[in-house]
């Protein structure tokens, strides 16, 4: 019986080890490689659309290249471009458009946001609050293109709404007379000179973000407890104190967010200006020539694309610096929130 | 699936062009499908061997499209169609067939074409890269019951510039706008009083011509038309231009022939009878658009793609269907002979208009393309002449500044 049970055993140890070794060696491999096969949708993805033109596009900028020669057109160049970049006046017109554009067009939505969603927030409830937060959201989910173009018409200056609007407001009685220098300036070319063209293109640019600001803030005052407005009540704060001193604080975190959120969107700025400037390079002497459809201009309507490259690079720098300005000042407070 | 592609998914769209042999893909933009439609049938019962098929993008994304392939080498069609206005960034760049080359004999064509466009698909070496399929001969489109209105004379209107101008001052009394943008009286008259061996921009040495003489009268021309209000200062292609063709509000229009179809078919049917085409003012021929097509070097079917773009050019039934189907002007000089020029027609108020437009199309003199054309056009049509006209800015100011951005730009 021992035996028996012995020998079966020592049969089966000996199996078993053998067969033990084989598959442990296959099984760790498959334990080390199975993550990588489970990550490598994202990888593949990451490395051919990110990585590598990532990549690409340094090593880009120091060459000329005209895409239409093929790869074997390029020639190294060096620090040409970047040299270039430096005495370029249509790179650094771009770049003032840009930082006039971010401000002018960023702030104004804040502005707007934070109080809106402070009264949707304490005045609404329920489903009431998420129709109207709906409502506000509409532009941000709509096609930037589709918005352009029906601000290109509603600029426009013979027949757009905006002036034939202008115009009838200064036939009204009373406050006619703050719009009486109207029929003498008509037609407003809104798009078609040069101070005009950054007012209208930011305008368009409040117009479609402030309600993706008004979500990410009535988030915020929603988060802010009750009980700290009862006791300022009990503290005898009036409505515009609790308000100030106790729910603007309290959504810090989200300001920053939002804040940076709009400076990177902004700086980027492109379809807007593109498309109400009929992507006629900019506009009446490019002031709506943004640093994004600068260097679509470069690469793809002439055919510079190592100099577009060059100019991508400078235009993540200039926005790495803004963002880290940003940081350095609002950051600690923003991110780590005193809540 | 297509937008996909043209999204710059260039990788896709080597997968998506499976080559097989005597199969030829026509890579192109619309219209020129409506055209291909008409003509692939027949062509196809004379070469059975050869399966035809088509890929068009609108026409900005098949120029991209174009431009990725021609970047990566790979995915572009057997046949290409390249605009007039990008001709000279591609065919100096080295991606298309020298046609002239033995394998084509294109040179022995040369006779058969409108000059001006045959040397418009010329490379700087000389060697023909382009085959034009299209032209654009410059013509300028009236309204006939506005000029009644003021009891004018078309052929009086057209003498010179200042008999423009004239007749736009007696239109302004008539709320009536002589052009549509004063700035297409400049573009107008730098692209068609370039002198022989220049090009528009540059002269055959490549130095700058931006400060010449021609760019000097022709912003002084739009400026004194701008200045005197007789523009409209409406941009081409927005629903303000529609609408000065309906409503008869705008007088004249410089433009390609083309113009025409867009007119009777969307722009303003309702207007029929009540248009006029002339020469340009000042006795100026000039030309707006046209297409070419060419073989890249990656393409698989050299040999059919170039017997398909000779039925194309060639042939009078392709040429003449063309004309027919979507518009586009014949370039073989053979078809202009044919009983279709000589159909009065009934939106020109039964003006045989299209011996006009011949007769333009064999005058309009040859102006080599440049490879800075392209950033110079920008520069001093789109940038300078606006700032010009709609900014008050001085003309030799102005043209010097975008010279100086132009010279450091293409070297």
């Amino acid at each position: 019986m021992s035996a028996i049970v012995e020998s079966s055993t020592d049969s089966l140890s000996a199996r078993g080890t053998v067969r033990r070794r084989a598959p442990d060696k296959r099984r760790v491999l498959k334990k080390r490689l199975m993550p990588w096969l489970f990550i490598s949708p994202y990888l593949v993805l990451f490395i051919m659309f990110t990585a590598f033109p990532l990549g690409f596009s340094i090593f880009l900028s120091f060459h000329e290249w005209n895409p239409t020669s093929g790869l074997d057109g390029m020639n190294f160049v060096g620090l040409t471009h970047y040299a270039d970049i430096i005495t370029d006046p249509w790179l650094w017109k771009s770049l003032y458009n840009t930082v006039w554009l971010a401000i002018v067009a960023g702030v104004p939505q804040h502005l707007i946001a934070i109080p809106v969603a402070y009264l949707l927030v304490s005045v609404f409830k329920g489903a009431l609050r998420h129709f109207y937060t709906a409502t506000m959201f509409i532009p941000f989910i709509t096609s930037t293109v589709a918005i352009s173009l029906i601000f290109y018409t509603i600029y426009s200056g013979n027949s757009g709404i905006l002036n034939q609007w202008l115009l009838a407001l200064s036939d009204v009685p009373v406050i006619g007379a703050l719009f009486a220098w109207v029929p003498d300036a008509m037609p407003i070319r809104w798009l078609s000179s040069s101070a005009l063209i950054k007012p209208a293109i930011a305008f368009v640019v409040v117009w479609k973000y402030t309600g993706f600001n008004i979500v990410i803030y009535s988030a915020g005052f929603l988060t802010v407890s009750k009980d700290l407005y009862d006791a300022a009540e009990v503290d005898g704060c009036s409505a515009w104190q609790k308000f100030w001193h106790v729910a603007l604080p309290m959504i810090r975190p989200f300001v920053f967010f939002a804040l940076t959120l709009t400076i990177i969107g902004n700086l980027q700025l492109f379809e807007e200006p593109f498309v109400l400037t009929a992507g006629d390079s900019g506009g009446v002497a490019q002031s709506g020539l943004t640093a994004s459809y600068y260097l679509y201009l470069a690469g793809w309507e002439w055919h510079q694309m190592g100099y577009a490259t060059a100019v991508s690079w400078i235009l993540f720098l200039f926005i790495a610096v803004i963002t880290s300005v940003h940081f350095y000042f609002n950051g600690r407070k923003g991110m780590g929130g005193d809540r | 699936m297509k937008k996909l592609i043209v999204a710059g998914v260039a990788s896709l769209a080597i997968l998506a062009t499976p080559a097989v042999a005597g199969d030829v893909r026509f890579d192109g933009f619309p219209d020129l499908n409506s055209h291909l439609d008409k003509l692939i049938p027949s062509y196809s019962e004379k070469n059975p061997d050869t399966k035809v098929t088509y890929q068009m993008n609108n026409h900005g994304d098949h120029h991209k499209k174009l431009t990725t392939n021609l970047a990566t080498g790979s995915g572009a069609g057997d046949v290409v169609a390249v605009d007039v206005g990008f001709i000279g960034s591609f065919i100096n760049a080295g991606g298309f067939e020298d046609l002239s080359g033995a394998d084509y004999g294109a040179d022995a064509l040369a006779d058969s074409f409108v000059g001006y466009a045959w040397d418009q698909g010329k490379g700087a070496d000389g060697k023909q890269y382009g085959i034009p399929i299209d032209i654009g001969p410059g013509v300028m489109y009236y309204r006939r019951d506005v000029l009644e209105a003021v009891g004018g004379d078309i052929t009086a209107v057209i003498k010179d510039w200042d008999s423009y101008i004239e007749y736009g001052k007696k239109l302004k009394d008539k709320k009536v706008f002589l052009i549509a943008d004063a700035a297409d009286v400049a573009k107008t008259i730098v692209f068609t009083t370039v002198k022989p061996g220049e090009g528009y921009y540059f002269d055959a040495e490549g130095n700058s011509l931006i400060t010449s003489e021609r760019f000097v009268t022709a912003f002084s021309i739009a400026k004194q038309i701008r200045d005197e209000g007789l523009d409209g200062q409406i941009g081409a292609w927005t629903n303000e231009w529609y609408d000065g063709f309906k409503q008869g509000t705008v007088a004249t229009q410089l433009s390609g022939a083309w113009l025409l179809g867009h007119l009777q078919n969307w722009m303003a049917p309702d207007t029929k009878g009540k248009w006029g085409a002339s020469n340009l003012p000042n006795g100026i021929y000039g030309s707006w658009g046209g297409s070419f097509l060419a073989i890249p070097k990656q393409a698989k079917n050299k040999k059919e793609a170039w017997d398909f773009i000779k039925f194309l050019t060639t042939t009078s039934e392709a040429q003449i269907s063309g004309l027919k189907t979507i518009g586009s002007f014949p370039v073989l000089k053979a078809t202009y002979a044919d009983s279709a020029f000589d159909e009065p027609i009934e939106f020109l108020a039964g003006q045989k208009a299209r011996q006009l437009f011949a007769e333009v199309a064999q005058k309009v003199p040859a102006v080599a393309p440049k490879k800075g054309d392209l950033i110079a056009e920008d520069v001093v049509l789109n940038g300078a002449l606006l700032e010009v006209l709609n900014d008050g800015k001085d003309i030799m100011a102005a043209l010097k500044d975008a010279e100086r951005l132009v010279k450091r730009r293409v070297k």
